[in-house]
């Protein structure tokens, strides 16, 4: 069996498939709270489709980009899971998984934009099947768009992207499809931050007075 | 949600084998321990990649432990020669420390516990610098008074139980002690963490060379804040006094400096301490954190415990500092108490209260 999450959205989703498909999802969209909700999530879609993590023979995780925090909670999850079971873990990228689920609902010729905050989004565009363009971070107004707009950055930025339609964020029932079928590139479990660290080097010491 | 993983049914086990894992700050530690007997303390450090920025920058931090998580674990099993089937229990730091930090080490042990079906236990990390003395010296007298000085922490605690029971008695009102170290080891060019560079430069210097102010230790102060600490007036006046040198011209002297800003700190900590414990009518003492790694605090705190037949207990300075091992320690006490683990629903809690021992 094939257990998919994905925590670098403000949504947790987590699904299990069994080879010939998706027997138990669990999505939450309680933002900010990924540490809390993914094993939880883990634990009941296994309980549902009355599966062990015994039963598990691969492991596929979102990889971003994504906001860092809640992305690393799903990388580290399926590092350690895959360590103690003896697992395979594919890498995806998130962006992926929503223009998958954007695909079947209607043209694969699209641009899928999410919250990166800081008043810019994550970007990738797709057309005849695959990413063509991005992921990269850019600010709204910048943004080169391809086809028709999808993803949360539609509603975050209307101005930016009128029209915008489609999955707000990526669910692992389909990306657990897409990577049994193989309709996706499968990347490390590696993190895209695409962002380098905030940090600033410090000047002398200030003077006392 | 909030369903507790497979718990004890079987009576606590009493030398239970325990992974720990300790994500706080800049440290990827890795620790497993057998009852009391520390089996693998493996730590993988970001500290260099923090220093030019002169103090831990959160986010550079939490990368760092999700690259080192794997291996160290790895790295950890290797050193003990166990594999990860055979532990009995994960235990983790649930708080408190950098919020982001924390979070990958508790997913990490989520997903452990998950994984191998072992019950999870998320401890407090300053729990677990007292516990960890049980590897070094074995089991905690009880009751015993603490002194916890680290980079984030000043406290005076009373433990009658580690797993159940710990009490403040007092804490910093400003800086912590080791953050007063690495503050004016900045001041005198010294490299980041300071602690062990002030250590080694004072070994040179005069602690009586210059008289620094000792806080919150005057007869007035003592009234409120017996059991407090405060650390900001002195780096300050140390901050002052090389300033003052510079304008003038002359050189710092670095030893002098270092001596006696060290002298000050380790005054007021064992005078603090021993009291706490004299009036509590504790006769064990117990130095915890990384500043109780420092070579003066250990001598001074001993030449004042002793004559009040005072005994004090210090961990090997590689158990001092953060480390996994101290999370194992506190771990393997909670199995063998039969203390009831966590939930998957664990939250990491960046300002859990010391009173609250596990989560
Ligand atoms: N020999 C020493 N003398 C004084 N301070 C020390 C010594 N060794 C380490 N320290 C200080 O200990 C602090 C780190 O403590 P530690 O418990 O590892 O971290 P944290 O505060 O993050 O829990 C730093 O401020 C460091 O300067
Ligand atoms: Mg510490």
């Amino acid at each position: 069996m094939l257990l998919a999450f994905d925590t670098a959205t403000s949504r947790v989703t987590v699904a299990l498939h069994d080879g010939d498909r998706v027997v138990a999802a669990y999505d939450a969209d309680e933002a900010m709270r990924h540490g809390e909700m993914l094993a939880p999530g883990i634990e009941r879609v296994l309980a549902e489709a009355g599966a062990t993590v015994a039963d598990l023979d691969g492991v596929a995780v979102g990889v971003g980009p994504g906001p860092f925090t809640g992305l690393r909670v799903g990388l580290v999850t399926a590092r350690m899971l895959a360590l103690t079971r003896g697992l395979a873990v594919h890498g995806v990228c998130t962006l992926d998984v929503i223009a998958a689920e954007a695909a079947r609902e209607g043209g694969d010729e699209l641009t899928v934009v999410t919250d990166a905050r800081r008043k810019e989004v994550y970007l990738a565009s797709y057309g005849g099947g695959r990413r063509v363009w991005g992921p990269e971070v850019v600010r709204p107004e910048d943004a080169r768009l391809h086809g028709r707009v999808v993803g949360r950055g539609g509603a975050l930025y209307p101005d930016a992207f009128p029209g915008a339609t489609g999955p707000e964020h990526p669910s692992a029932a389909v990306m657990a499809e897409v990577v049994q079928g193989g309709e996706v590139e499968l990347l490390p479990a590696e993190p895209l931050y695409l962002r380098r660290p905030d940090a600033a080097e410090p000047g002398r010491p200030k003077r006392v007075s | 949600m909030g369903r507790t993983l497979p718990a004890w049914h079987d009576p606590p086990v009493s030398s239970p084998l325990v992974l720990g894992i300790e994500t706080s700050c800049d440290e990827t530690g890795v620790g497993l321990v057998r009852g009391h007997e520390l089996l693998a303390d493996a730590v993988a450090s970001s500290v260099d990649e923090h220093a030019r920025f002169g103090g831990v920058v959160p986010e550079v931090a939490s990368r760092a432990h999700l690259e080192a998580m794997v291996p160290t674990v790895e790295r950890a099993c290797a050193t003990a020669g166990v594999r990860l089937d055979d532990v009995d229990a994960i235990a983790v730091t649930a708080g408190p420390g950098l919020a982001g930090a924390l979070l990958v080490g508790v997913a990490a042990a989520k997903s452990l516990a998950l994984g191998l079906g072992k019950p999870l236990y998320g401890v407090n990390h300053l729990a677990a610098h007292v516990a960890v003395d049980q590897l070094e010296h074995g089991a905690l007298p009880d009751p015993c008074l603490a002194l916890l000085v680290s980079g984030g922490h000043s406290s005076l605690l009373r433990v009658a139980d580690v797993t159940t029971s710990v009490e403040p008695l007092g804490s910093t009102i400003d800086d912590a002690a080791g953050e007063a170290f690495d503050k004016v080891a900045r001041l005198l060019g010294l490299p980041f963490p300071g602690g062990p560079h002030i250590d080694r430069a004072a070994r040179s210097g005069s602690s009586v060379a210059i008289d620094f102010p000792r806080g919150l230790s005057s007869r007035r102060d003592l009234e409120r804040h017996r059991f407090d600490f405060s650390f900001s007036g002195l780096k300050t006046a140390v901050a002052r006094w090389v300033q003052a040198r510079e304008d003038s011209g002359e050189p710092v002297p670095v030893a002098d400096v270092a001596a006696s800003f060290q002298e000050a700190v380790c005054d007021v900590l064992s005078r603090k301490a021993v009291d706490a414990a004299v009036s509590q009518g504790i006769d064990d003492v117990l130095l915890g954190g990384g500043v109780a790694a420092n070579s003066r605090l250990r001598v001074i705190t001993e030449e004042r415990a002793t004559p009040h037949g005072i005994r004090v207990r210090v961990p090997r300075p590689g158990l001092c500092t953060d480390n996994g091992a101290m999370v194992a320690a506190l771990g393997a006490e909670m199995v063998a108490r039969g203390r009831a683990p966590s939930a998957l629903d664990l939250p990491a809690d960046s300002s859990m209260p010391v009173q609250q021992v596990s989560a």
